[in-house]
């Protein structure tokens, strides 16, 4: 059975799309290499319109008269003053730009100017090279290294050296924990249960954070974060699943990028952890066969955040625990203890 | 009535859901149309995969194995129509729920009177309106065209105007609109549907067709100012969500062109089979159709072939995050007789955003997704019976689909979310549709009159319990109905329900017996049929049910108190005590 893949791996080639969500403009060039904070391309940004009604600024009766005294072009790039239309006769009658703007369209006696707002870039994500680029649309990025997939992130973007808190994917992080020798280091934790340990690490100039999980109610404190922030398992107060533990305390003192972006199911986004590193390797697959031996870990209470081994698959759906019923797999956790779970409650990490 | 061998025609269904795709076969068994078989599959519209028809080949790979019967040629194609050794079917439908909500536009000319309408027909689909442009909007032109264009809009619904009545305001709020459309890139231009002065579509359709923009126009939903006629624009609206949709999800519009039409929404399939059901039972009464799915809840009540319909975005799956941001967890909590921290539901439901797909497989977690679907059923219901001036929830029947409640680990638990939900009074009789049966037979009757008629009337469905909820104001524990149960043998039970109290009457599942009634206290059978004393009954699987618990349903506030009064009722509808 194939089925999606949580990237929590070693070494492999990863190759991510930046698209713009509407045409804009390349910042970079195919080969080029960047870094994760660097803006890749830029989409126009809020923009705004001024319908100007140049048949009632003139005051003539009708649009068809209006449309011949327009003087410019779609198209035309006009400045703050620009006359737009000029009525005939004696006394002249003018409309001019009321600001900087683009004249868009033209009907019916009207013009629609289009005014720029500041540019939305988007950014790289990850160091890598620029592989392709999609005129006025994105860019194709690739790089060899480690990667660990997570569950939330705040939404931010950035990289630094990895330190480790955390001896055990269960420890809890804690303010104490926390010195101003880890400025502009992105930490590693495990569980952190207090907006004030957070807040203590606002004050410290870190480039991003990792933990395993933390109550819902610490969001809006992760969102005020400076830097960058993922979850590896989600909310609550789950230990980090031990594959991606031991992955990301095998490179501790690596730099590291994060992007904190947001699941969506739908694009394929996640936020991401990524470690470059200088060797080659096959393109991570995004589906792998579902079959027993693999390493999964699971999504959802009682068991989140740990990881098993598959032992069995039922094809059909089966009695679980409370009643339900759902096609399910059979795990062996790492303490030996053997647990049944719905296929919906796991993660295929590769 | 029978069906001529001659004339049948085997069916395929697929409904394609933001978590599972499901594949129906219906054929002729018997001389009349029956439900064969069904198979589901994960629906594959997510990243990596990205093309639903994935989810489909494998729910119809599973078909074939369970119902024995080839449906795909070596190529992987739909055999269709059928053949003569047996294999294929004649017909296939296509109705779809999965997919990111729609974003509307709603564009009017009174904000009371067209606008509102125009905003009811936009939420009878998968949509939510995220723009609204009335007569009376005092922005700027130019501000409302970056409204529009910022709205990002799949569809922009224009109405406005009684027949004959207002041209020169909906030709503005159209001049507007096609100003947005015109910088628009083209790939990003919103379908128009056109639902006001009739008068005007033509040279609507027209002027906007010059510049590149879809009109489809339906008949007025505002044909005189006093009257709103939202059906046949429905209809118009599910044709234009399911093009918008073939485009948009990848696979779909594959899948629609070996159908041979367009994919309907399932929301819609399922109001078109509760209006035409509502023509068939009691007019007084009504019919109800709940479905409560993973991103959607779709409640429709038909009355006497008239239809009002709420799409919301709450779910169990992804829908959770509308959830969290209606509901507060105290509201989802009460309905817990478990102790659990609102640290943890907090968690949960936080998680489940995350892992929409997701089953709870612990008590804990079962009692808050239990608890979130209460808390929406209770919304939508009351959402919808504000449509309804003077109804009460007091529908016959009330037909429930959705895998929260079709597949709850136990017959108890899914009634008892549904009562409390729901909180239906009078006589009814709750359904439970665990095939999901019930949009196919909507899209079936675009197609086949008679299937859906034939199949409804089947054993295919499972009749969960008939439910009578007395109304009465006495004190709790004061006896407000003596009901004696007499079964097909003559033996009868008689049973005093007091105020506050769940009861069961033993009644087999199929079996069918008489009820006498007799309210006591002043309590009210049933507003609908005032003088109903006695009459004929069918079991459900949990027999008949009597739900004495008082309407509205009032918890106690001291939490202690709540959860045992949750759990002795939970008790009442323990299986020890159920007939089978």
């Amino acid at each position: 059975m194939q089925i999606p893949v949580t990237h929590t791996t070693p070494l492999a080639t990863i190759r991510r799309t930046r698209m713009l969500p509407e045409a804009g403009r390349i910042l970079v060039r195919a080969g080029q290499k960047v870094a994760a904070t660097e803006a890749v391309a830029e989409s126009p940004g809020n923009r705004q319109h001024i319908l100007v009604d140049v048949r009632r600024a003139l005051g003539l009766r009708s649009t068809e008269e209006a449309d011949r005294l327009i003087l410019r072009k779609v198209g035309e790039v006009l400045e703050k003053g620009d006359v737009i239309a000029e009525s005939k006769g004696l006394f002249t009658r003018l409309v001019r730009a009321p600001q900087e703007s683009t004249l868009v369209a033209a009907v019916n006696g009207q013009v629609l100017l289009r005014v720029e707002g500041a540019p939305r870039p988007i950014l790289a994500g990850l160091s890598a090279q620029v592989v392709e680029v999609i005129p006025e649309h994105g860019v194709i990025l690739e790089n060899c290294g480690a990667l660990v997939q997570g569950m939330w992130g705040n939404e931010r973007v950035d990289q630094g050296m990895l330190v480790s808190l955390s001896d055990r994917p269960q420890d809890e992080l804690t303010t104490a924990a926390l010195d101003i020798s880890m400025r502009g280091a992105v930490l590693l934790g495990g569980i952190c249960t207090s907006a004030e340990t957070l807040r203590a690490a606002a004050d410290m100039s870190l480039r991003g954070m990792i933990l395993a999980s933390m109550p819902a109610e610490l969001v809006p404190a992760a969102r005020a974060l400076p830097f960058p922030l993922i979850l590896v398992e989600g909310f609550g107060q789950a230990p980090m699943n031990q594959t991606a533990f031991k992955l990301l305390k095998s490179n501790e003192r690596r730099e590291v990028c994060l992007n904190a972006e947001r699941m969506d199911p739908l694009s394929g986004t996640r936020p991401e952890i990524f470690i470059p590193l200088n060797s080659g390797a096959a393109l991570a697959p995004e589906t792998a066969d579902l079959v027993p031996g693999k390493t999964v870990r699971i999504k959802t209470r009682p068991y989140q955040g740990h990881t098993g081994t598959v032992v069995k698959i039922h094809d059909q759906a089966v009695a679980l625990n409370g009643g339900l019923r759902s096609q399910a797999v059979v795990l062996k956790l790492e303490n030996q203890e053997q647990v049944t779970v719905p296929l919906k409650n796991i993660d295929l990490l590769e | 009535m029978t069906t001529s061998i001659v004339d049948a025609e085997s069916l395929l269904a697929i409904d394609i859901g933001s978590v599972n795709t499901r594949a129906l076969l219906f054929d002729v068994a018997d001389g009349e149309y029956r439900f064969i078989a069904s198979a589901v599959a994960p629906t594959t519209l997510a990243a990596p995969l990205a093309d639903v028809s994935e989810g489909a080949q494998s729910a119809l790979e599973k078909l074939e194995r369970v119902s024995g019967r080839r449906l795909v040629d070596k190529d992987y194609h739909l055999i269709i129509p059928a053949q003569v050794d047996g294999s294929g079917v004649d017909r296939m439908v296509i109705t779809f729920s999965a997919g990111r909500e729609l974003r509307v536009i709603t564009a009017a000319l009174l904000p009371d009177v067209s606008l509102e309408s125009a905003n009811r027909l936009a939420a009878s689909t998968y949509g939510r309106v995220v723009e609204a442009i009335g007569l009376t909007d005092n922005r700027r032109p130019g501000q409302q065209v970056d409204a529009i264009l910022r709205a990002g809009a799949d569809l922009i619904i224009l109405a406005g105007g009684t027949d004959q009545g207002a041209t020169r305001s909906i030709m503005r709020l159209a001049e507007i609109i096609s100003l947005a459309c015109r910088v628009m890139p083209s790939d990003r231009v919103p379908q128009v549907l056109y639902a006001g002065n009739a008068a005007l579509a033509q040279k609507l359709r027209d002027t906007l067709a010059w510049y590149q923009i879809k009109v489809h126009a339906a008949p007025n939903i505002r044909p005189d100012i006093d009257t709103e006629d939202l059906v046949p624009a429905q209809e118009l609206l599910a044709q234009v969500v399911g093009k918008i949709r073939s485009r948009q999800l990848g696979g779909l519009g594959n899948l629609a062109a070996h159908a041979g039409q367009v994919p309907l929404p399932t929301s819609h399939a399922l109001g078109r089979i509760i209006r035409f059901l509502s023509q068939i039972y009691d007019p007084v009464k009504g019919v109800l159709g709940v479905d409560l799915g993973a991103s959607w809840t779709v409640m429709a009540a038909g009355v006497a072939g008239s239809l009002t319909q709420r799409v919301e975005a709450f779910g169990l799956g992804s829908g959770i995050t509308q959830v969290l941001k209606q509901f507060s967890l105290e509201e989802i909590s009460r309905w817990f007789s478990l102790n659990i921290p609102a640290g943890v539901v907090r968690d949960y439901l936080f998680q489940k955003t995350l892992t929409p797909e997701s089953l709870p497989i612990d008590e804990e977690s079962l009692q808050i997704e239990l608890g979130a679907a209460r808390q929406i059923l209770r919304y939508v219901s009351q959402d919808l019976l504000e449509s309804l001036p003077g109804v009460p929830l007091s529908f016959e029947p009330i037909l429930v689909g959705g895998a929260a409640l079709c597949q709850a680990p136990n017959p108890q638990t899914a009634l008892l979310t549904l009562l409390d939900g729901l909180q239906p009074v009078g006589i009814t009789t709750l359904i439970l549709d665990p095939y999901g049966l019930t949009p196919a037979l909507g899209a079936a009757a675009g197609v086949n009159t008679l299937l859906p008629v034939q199949v409804f009337e089947s054993s295919a469905y499972l009749n969960l319990a008939t439910v009578i909820s007395p109304f009465s104001q006495a004190r709790f524990g004061t006896p407000v109905l003596r009901a004696i149960l007499e079964d097909e043998t003559g033996a009868r039970t008689t049973t005093e329900v007091k105020q506050g109290s769940l009861a069961l009457l033993p009644l087999h599942h199929g079996q069918v017996g008489k009820v006498y009634l007799e309210p006591l206290r002043g309590s009210v059978i049933d507003p609908r049929r005032k003088q109903v004393r006695s009459f004929k009954i069918t079991g459900g699987i949990l027999g008949v049910v009597i739900d004495a618990r008082g309407r509205p349903l009032t918890l106690p506030a001291d939490a202690g108190r709540r959860r045992e009064l949750l759990a002795k009722w939970a008790a009442s509808l323990n299986p020890a005590k159920v007939v089978r």
